[in-house]
């Protein structure tokens, strides 16, 4: 079997074996990307002299008895708005294109002490707003089984490279989807964890009270083992849960006879693909098969997620990227020109004390030169809710609406210990079909969303392929801190399955 | 409530944006359409509903007050568009002395 084939797992075992060198996987890797990263565009950096440096030391570590944890020398990517020190993190944005973070992430700080490989900084949409990586400034990213799609987003980065057999395992970000659709739309798994189970320091913030770091893998074993390493209470992230991180890989192989399974009506509804509907169908005769008892579930406020987290989470964008002001860091306009214009302006004002001062001028005209019209239209959509007069109709609606939301969620998890549906109503669709509608883009996120509004955990699971050979993803939902259940889960299903070993081909 | 290109150009201040005419007119568009779908939310009956503002009941979530090194001022000067030897640098912020 090829390097590169292997999963997180696989590398594991076959690194403590001293089978393989984590400088052959590492370089295995590299080779990779070289032969298909023009025609995918994954990553934004590959950082290969460190990688290589980071491998050698891995294996030195290991060949002195020294290894980190069992997952010492398996490379793993990072998406790109996750700070790692002394290598630019950009957000994939104009405003942070020359960017280098003081600091790591926690998450990138523990992947460091477990001696992971970091080999490089994958795309996503800036600052992780999007489904579909294309509103990304700095790179083209495209879905490995068919090239004129989409990899899905905001996380299509991380999704690609996993898919595309780049690397064995990646971490993405998830505000409304941002793990659990992309990892659908390129066939993989992507986790979700419940709010507050990874820390969120030194993620670039879009939405504080949605945003969540996870693994995004080939298997539910591999999405164990890198969520046990990058979970944990965090002092640095005040929101971060303190709860104790069980040994989510050790027990994956629970039975799942008598597992309640909640299929969620609404799920279902008009606006699925008949692809999708099926493939998701027959992943319900196998959990059936593997002991499962099925359910019909209702959340009957499900239809109103996407209203209620375009904007919640615009409003906290509004508020978290009002750092962006051209004067701490990231990009700033040509300074003298602006004053040239201003003073100009004032001379030709009726009143010239209506005209910005430079202060206001040089904010606004950096921001809206460095931020692309995606994040300005969200950042627009939370100024407006929060400015006065609109704050009660629709931010403080949105949060009662939230609480509903919720508790719909708190309901179905007193009847069922899981739920089941698709990841999202159709498979990858093509690059530029949905750009000229922001809202057709958002409604993708309709079965996702509503799991960051309730905090809960999610996970993607490649269930079939489309007639075309796109690939389907299968949505679990698990209640708070329930990822053991979860992971079992989707493990056991994996068992019996074999979608996820299926391999795009790349020219 | 419709939204107009003066409420736009009013939130753009608000926002510091900068919006030159014709993509006020495209941010007005595609803001209509996304408020015009939000407002759905209106029809349902919250008066007894509390709000949700974070999905997880955390209060007062307390650090011991120790002494611990905190970012070198040349490490956080690094990023800076425009700095001097300690400090940020930005247009004059008070009077119309450019």
């Amino acid at each position: 079997m090829r390097l590169i084939h292997l999963t997180v797992a696989q590398l594991r075992d076959a690194l403590a074996a001293g089978h393989v060198s984590a400088r052959d996987v590492t370089q295995a890797c590299l080779d990779e990307i070289r032969r298909v990263e023009a025609s995918i565009g994954a990553y934004l950096a590959v950082d290969e002299a460190g990688a290589l440096a980071q491998a050698a030391e891995s294996d030195g570590r290991r060949a002195a008895g020294r290894a980190r944890s069992p997952l010492d020398g398996v490379p793993i990517a990072l998406k790109d708005n996750l700070c790692t020190r002394g290598q630019a993190t950009t957000c994939s944005s104009r405003m942070l294109a020359q960017f280098v973070p003081p600091y790591d992430a926690t998450v990138v700080q523990k992947l460091r002490a477990a001696g992971l490989v970091l080999l490089g900084k994958t795309n996503l949409d800036e600052f992780a707003m999007g489904g579909s990586t294309e509103n990304a400034a700095l790179g083209t990213t495209r879905n490995p089984w068919d090239l004129r799609r989409v990899p899905g987003g905001s996380s299509g980065g991380s999704a690609a490279a996993v898919a595309a057999r780049t690397v064995p395992g990646a971490i993405g970000s998830d505000t409304g989807g941002s793990i659990r659709q992309p990892a659908a739309y390129c066939g993989i798994v992507g986790l979700k964890p419940t709010y507050g189970r990874v820390s969120r320091y030194g993620l670039i913030a879009f939405a504080s009270s949605l945003d969540q770091v996870g693994p995004m893998t080939r298997t539910a074993e591999d999405a164990a083992l890198l969520l046990e390493l990058i979970a944990g209470p965090d002092p640095r992230d005040a929101t971060c849960a303190l709860r104790p991180v069980p040994a989510y890989s050790q027990t994956l192989d629970q039975d799942l006879a008598g597992l309640r399974l909640g299929v969620v009506r609404e799920h279902f509804e008009a606006g699925l693909d008949d692809a999708v509907r099926q493939a998701v169908q027959s992943a319900l005769e196998v959990f059936r098969s593997l002991g499962a008892t099925i359910h019909d579930v209702s959340l009957p406020h499900s239809r109103y997620g996407i209203a209620t987290y375009y904007l919640i989470a615009s409003c906290e964008a509004s508020s978290n990227l009002a750092r962006y002001d051209g004067v701490h860091f990231g990009y700033r306009t040509d300074e003298s020109a602006l004053l040239r214009a201003l003073a100009e302006e004032r001379g030709s004002a009726a009143a010239p004390d209506e005209v910005d001062t430079p202060l206001v001028r040089l904010y606004r005209q950096s921001r809206s030169e460095a931020l692309g019209a995606e994040v300005q239209r969200r950042i627009m959509l939370g100024t407006y809710a929060l400015s006065a007069g609109y704050y009660e109709a629709y931010y403080l609606q949105a949060l009662r609406v939230r609480r509903l939301i919720r508790s719909d969620f708190d309901r179905a998890f007193g009847e069922v210990d899981l739920l089941l549906g698709p990841t999202t109503p159709s498979p990858a669709f093509c690059a530029g079909e949905k750009l000229a509608d922001p809202l057709s883009m958002y409604l993708e996120d309709l079965y996702t969303v509503t799991a960051n509004l309730a905090g809960i955990a999610g996970l993607a699971l490649p269930c079939g392929f489309t007639r075309g050979g796109l690939p389907v993803g299968l949505q679990l939902l698990a209640p708070p801190f329930e990822e053991a259940r979860l992971l079992a889960a989707g493990h056991r299903y994996q068992q019996r399955t074999d979608w996820h070993t299926h391999v795009p081909e790349l020219p | 409530m419709s939204l107009t290109r003066q409420d736009v150009e009013k939130v753009s201040l608000l926002a510091r944006l900068q919006l030159p005419p014709a993509q006020l007119d495209a941010m007005t568009v595609h803001l209509a359409r996304i408020v015009a779908y939000v407002e759905q939310l209106q029809e349902l009956d919250t008066r007894d509903v509390p709000p949700l503002a974070h999905a997880l009941d955390l209060e007062n979530v307390l650090a011991d007050d120790t002494l611990a090194p905190s970012l070198d001022r040349e490490e956080a000067l690094r990023n800076a568009p425009k700095r001097d030897v300690e400090c940020y640098r930005v247009p004059a912020v008070l009077g119309g002395d450019f």
